[in-house]
């Protein structure tokens, strides 16, 4: 009897229909979330909580991009008085907090906890209850940053919070307090995040998914999440600082009583650097996912394409004091990053150069997700290149915290980033709910955001070289800001537009949208699309076997899969490091309340330690019994494997 | 072009020149790699295919061909970066280079204003006035930059680029202007509530004048000489501004605001914020808050006679 990867009785002959069904059933009842609510906040389950991620984060991105709607109106005519100051020093710092804590770190790593199981072949990810916790740190943290922003007290002093403004002496109130504690839980989450993929990726590919056949967007998930682990314990470490300051008068940033208000942009930025890449990193495997896919074509290079990711990792972390130019670092030390700042586009212009010879070599078909992956070229190269420019220091100091920058990092965070998840939401989504997108609000969609982004960030690299500084609220009219500022604000609600027709898209195919199947676009070649979309909650009846990169398309008729994993309680196939050799099986823990409630009792917490030092005391001891119940019990040691079809 | 009020692609300075240039290099350069990368894209998304052939069973010549291509385009973009450098550095150099500075002028943020200082070997030489920064016309400045809160940045696009202020970290830019002239700048770094209104000039002059200017600065202020001005005075020293701001050669010497000793010879209050007219400074005075909201001047209520006393003894002020 065969073993199939996908427990669909369809796809088998008659005669075979009752055992695979049997089989779907047994797995079903081991592995699927319990019925109900109860049943949907126990969930450990990669896919309902990737989904959850992926939609909170995208919640984010829309309340973010609201923000900047209302600073594009602000901005729009010279001495407008929509708002006035406070109002808009809160709002660009929760658009860029928001943008950059809530949407874009947690959105890479949503689609890579949803997407990694499923691309290596596995059933789950490690530590599902870790994963939950994960989750539902962030979302307190999200939750407690606009519950403070819609009382009155929302952060005031950018994203990058720099002392001594945001320090006891300048920055009054609780507004940076907020701050500093929403970059505690969004650092939890993220290094959760982080451990969560790498163990995964590193022990529980599909058996011959050795490293050198790990597609591509895997090795991107795996080089982002070690950014993350070795970046942002700094923000950690800087932001308790700076709360620390703040609650117990400590003078880590305070010059006068010798601490160092430089200390803080170093700490910050040697994160804040990399987390660009963390954005960066992940969405150059979307792009190499459907470039493969659209241009049914071997991503050219891959060794090459595996070395420029890895190298992107390293150098993400040398290039920290060009944030600083203005600082004034010795012209020494200066010229050591402008020349770091620039050698990272040697990487990035391999991984470039080896897609457009895969497109030249391959047939490109025109679906959605590939005109998003257009615009991804045309947007990121423009950012890319004026990037290259801001590494010279004599240049930056003429540009540098003025409207080019801002042009600058939105062409490379939206270039670089939003248009590789927008590819991705289309390229996916038909995995994650079984229904296809509609590809003609799709090149909608995808027209109006490539002519909104251009028309809102290009102008800005005009003013800013004319003499407009960021982070102000209003001008004066005899500045000759006005006309560029205006249309800035017309691309911006060219982009409204297209995100509407983006969210109409989305309503209206999850309630009749064309049935996808399992392989909706006919040339996938990740093992994601080997199980039926969506997938069921055990992911793959039968783990699959892996012979080569790109396993859909050298599948023999019947893919050996592996059998003997025990189907009567949550087991994981564990592999080794380098080829992915069985080398035993996992009892993973079942779903269970105890991460959620451990998440609420830490967010409770770090939302006290905002008032007082004691909050550490007294929400320690609330924490301790949601951690021990969570850690009760100890799973069975697991048999040794059988594989059909490997040595 | 003179449309912009301040403007990097308008150098007026040897400093603001040299980045110019650097601009223009990497810009064309920029607009020649976007064309040939887009050029390769379009071209290799669009060109005729053989029919029938199935992309995955390519393979020999068109690989090698490929290897090429892109280990050129790699190579291309080494070179590129390499030039970048070069000319960065040597431009960098050019700004720094060690000059005999005619003027040395220590500026300190505030929020949201600028105190500026000319130092003089003899103390009664020394100059203070606010947001307002004169130079001669052709000879290099050296610009002292320190701060008395929170980080600012100096930035006259016309003249170099910017340089942060940071409390207890003292920083310098040159600054030099080829012609007589009046350009604008602005505070660049995010320094709370008002840091979109805390504008300064630069005034270059010809040496003749900038001699002139200096000369009057250094003077004490202008002893009343009529009853209205007299009673003008006696408002400033009884009323709370002589809480904050200094007037030479009057009991006023508190510096928490800025120097008014000339505070009519400058062409704007309130940091670049208004035209220095008798009504604006009238509105300044009573009204601050509306505006520029934050700002740490404090709303004043006068009676009409004692406001125009006042209005007419700060005019007084040249």
């Amino acid at each position: 009897m065969t073993a199939p990867i996908t427990a669909d009785p369809e796809a088998v002959p008659p005669e075979a229909r009752p055992a695979v069904r049997e089989l779907h059933d047994q797995l079903e009842r081991v592995w699927s979330d319990g019925p109900g609510l109860r049943g949907w906040l126990m969930s450990t389950d990669h896919k309902s909580l990737g989904k959850r991620y992926v939609i909170t984060a995208f919640v984010f991105f829309l309340l973010g991009g609201l923000e900047a709607a209302v600073i594009r109106a602000q901005l729009a005519r010279p001495e407008n008085g929509l708002i006035g100051p406070d109002l808009y020093n809160q709002l660009f710092t929760m658009h860029g907090t928001t943008m950059m804590f809530l949407f874009a770190v947690p959105v890479m790593t949503a689609m890579s906890l949803y997407l990694v199981p499923l691309m290596i072949g596995s059933r789950d990810l490690a530590f599902p209850r870790l994963n939950a916790y994960g989750y539902y740190v962030y979302l307190l943290g999200g939750l407690f940053l606009y519950t403070s922003f819609f009382l009155n007290v929302g952060p005031d002093a950018g994203w990058f919070a720099y002392t001594p403004l945001s320090g006891p002496a300048y920055g009054v109130g609780k507004r940076v307090d907020v701050w500093a504690q929403t970059i505690t839980f969004t650092e939890i989450a993220g290094i959760i995040a982080a451990i969560e993929l790498i163990v995964t990726i590193f022990k529980q590919r599909a058996p011959g998914m050795s490293l050198n056949r790990m597609p591509l967007f895997v090795w991107s998930a795996l080089v982002m999440a070690f950014m993350i682990l070795f970046a942002m314990p700094w923000v950690a470490v800087d932001s308790q600082f700076l709360a620390m300051d703040r609650l117990i008068g400590t003078h880590f940033f305070n010059q006068a009583e010798g601490g160092d208000a430089l200390l803080w942009q170093h700490l910050f930025w040697f994160f804040g650097h990399p987390e660009v890449y963390i954005i960066f990193i992940p969405a150059l495997g979307f792009v190499s996912t459907i470039i493969a896919t659209f241009t049914r074509r071997e991503i050219f290079g891959y060794p090459a394409m595996v070395l420029s990711l890895v190298a992107t990792g390293f150098l993400g972390f040398g290039l920290w004091v060009h944030h600083m130019f203005a600082t004034n670092i010795p012209q020494m030390g200066e010229s050591f990053f402008t020349a770091a700042s620039a050698m990272i586009a040697i990487p990035t212009g391999v991984q470039f150069f080896c897609w457009i010879a895969t497109i030249w070599g391959g047939r490109p078909r025109f679906a959605t997700p590939f005109l998003f992956i257009l615009g991804f070229f045309a947007v990121f190269i423009i950012g890319g290149l004026s990037g290259v420019m801001i590494a010279s220091v004599p240049f930056d100091l003429q540009v540098h915290d003025t409207f080019f920058i801002v042009a600058h990092l939105h062409y490379v965070l939206l270039g670089g980033g939003v248009f590789p998840l927008f590819a991705a939401f289309y390229y996916w989504f038909p995995k994650f709910t079984g229904r296809r997108l509609s590809e003609r609000l799709g090149r909608w969609n995808f027209t109006l955001f490539f002519i909104g982004v251009n028309l809102t960030f290009f102008p800005m690299h005009l003013l800013g070289l004319h003499g407009m500084p960021r982070r102000v609220y209003t001008y004066l009219a005899g500045t000759g800001w006005g006309s560029l500022n205006l249309l800035a604000t017309i691309g911006a609600v060219t982009i409204f537009v297209s995100v509407v027709i983006f969210l109409v898209n989305v309503a209206r195919t999850l309630a009749n949208g064309e049935l996808a199947g399992d392989d909706p676009w006919g040339s996938s070649s990740t093992l994601e699309w080997a199980t039926s979309s969506p997938p069921p909650s055990y992911n793959f009846a039968h783990l699959p076997v892996v012979e080569g990169r790109y396993p859909l398309w050298s599948r023999p008729q019947e893919p050996p899969v592996v059998t003997g994993l025990r189907t009567d309680q949550r087991e994981l196939l564990i592999t080794t490091v380098l080829d992915a050799r069985p080398d035993h099986r996992h009892r993973t823990p079942d779903p269970t309340i105890w991460p959620l409630l451990a998440a609420l009792t830490t967010g409770i917490t770090f939302v006290a330690l905002v008032f007082t030092p004691w909050a550490i005391v007294i929400g320690g001891a609330l924490a301790i019994g949601p951690l021990v119940a969570w850690g009760w019990g100890k799973p069975q040691p697991g048999d040794p494997v059988v594989t059909e079809g490997v040595e | 072009m003179r449309d912009w009020l301040q403007s990097a692609l308008r150098p007026a300075g040897p400093e603001a020149a040299s980045v110019h240039a650097l601009w223009e290099f990497m810009l064309w350069t920029s607009v020649v790699v976007f064309v040939l990368v887009l050029g390769a894209l379009a071209w290799g998304t669009l060109r005729r295919r053989p029919a029938g052939a199935d992309p995955l069973a390519e393979g020999g010549p068109g690989e090698r061909r490929m290897t090429g291509a892109v280990s050129t385009a790699v190579g291309a973009t080494v070179v590129v970066l390499f030039v970048f450098l070069v000319f960065d550095f040597s431009t960098g150099r050019a700004l720094t280079a060690r000059r005999e500075a005619a003027v040395r002028i220590e500026v300190t943020g505030h929020q949201w204003w600028w105190e500026v200082t000319y130092y003089d070997s003899i103390p009664n030489r020394r100059v203070t006035t606010a947001n307002e920064i004169h130079i001669p016309v052709g000879r290099p400045v050296l610009i002292r930059l320190n701060s008395q809160d929170v980080i600012h940045s100096f930035w006259a696009p016309d003249l170099n680029g910017k340089r942060d202020l940071i409390p207890g970290k003292e920083s310098s830019l040159w600054i030099q202007a080829d012609s007589p002239g009046v350009y604008h700048g602005q505070c660049a770094e995010f320094c709370g509530y008002q840091h979109a209104k805390m504008a300064f000039l630069v005034v270059a002059d010809r040496p003749a004048d900038f001699a002139r200017w200096y000369a009057s600065q250094a003077d004490t202020a202008r002893t009343p000489t009529d009853s209205l001005t007299a009673r003008g005075q006696e408002v400033f020293l009884s009323s709370p501004c002589v809480m904050c701001h200094a007037i030479q050669g009057t009991p006023a010497g508190a510096t928490m605001g800025p120097d008014l000793t000339h505070l009519a010879s400058r062409r704007y209050i309130a940091a670049g914020s208004l035209p220095n007219t008798r009504g604006n400074l009238a509105g300044w005075i009573l009204d601050a808050q509306g505006i520029k909201p934050g700002a740490h001047m404090p709303p004043n209520s006068l009676t009409p006679a004692d406001l125009q006393a006042l209005l007419a003894y700060l005019g007084t002020l040249k």
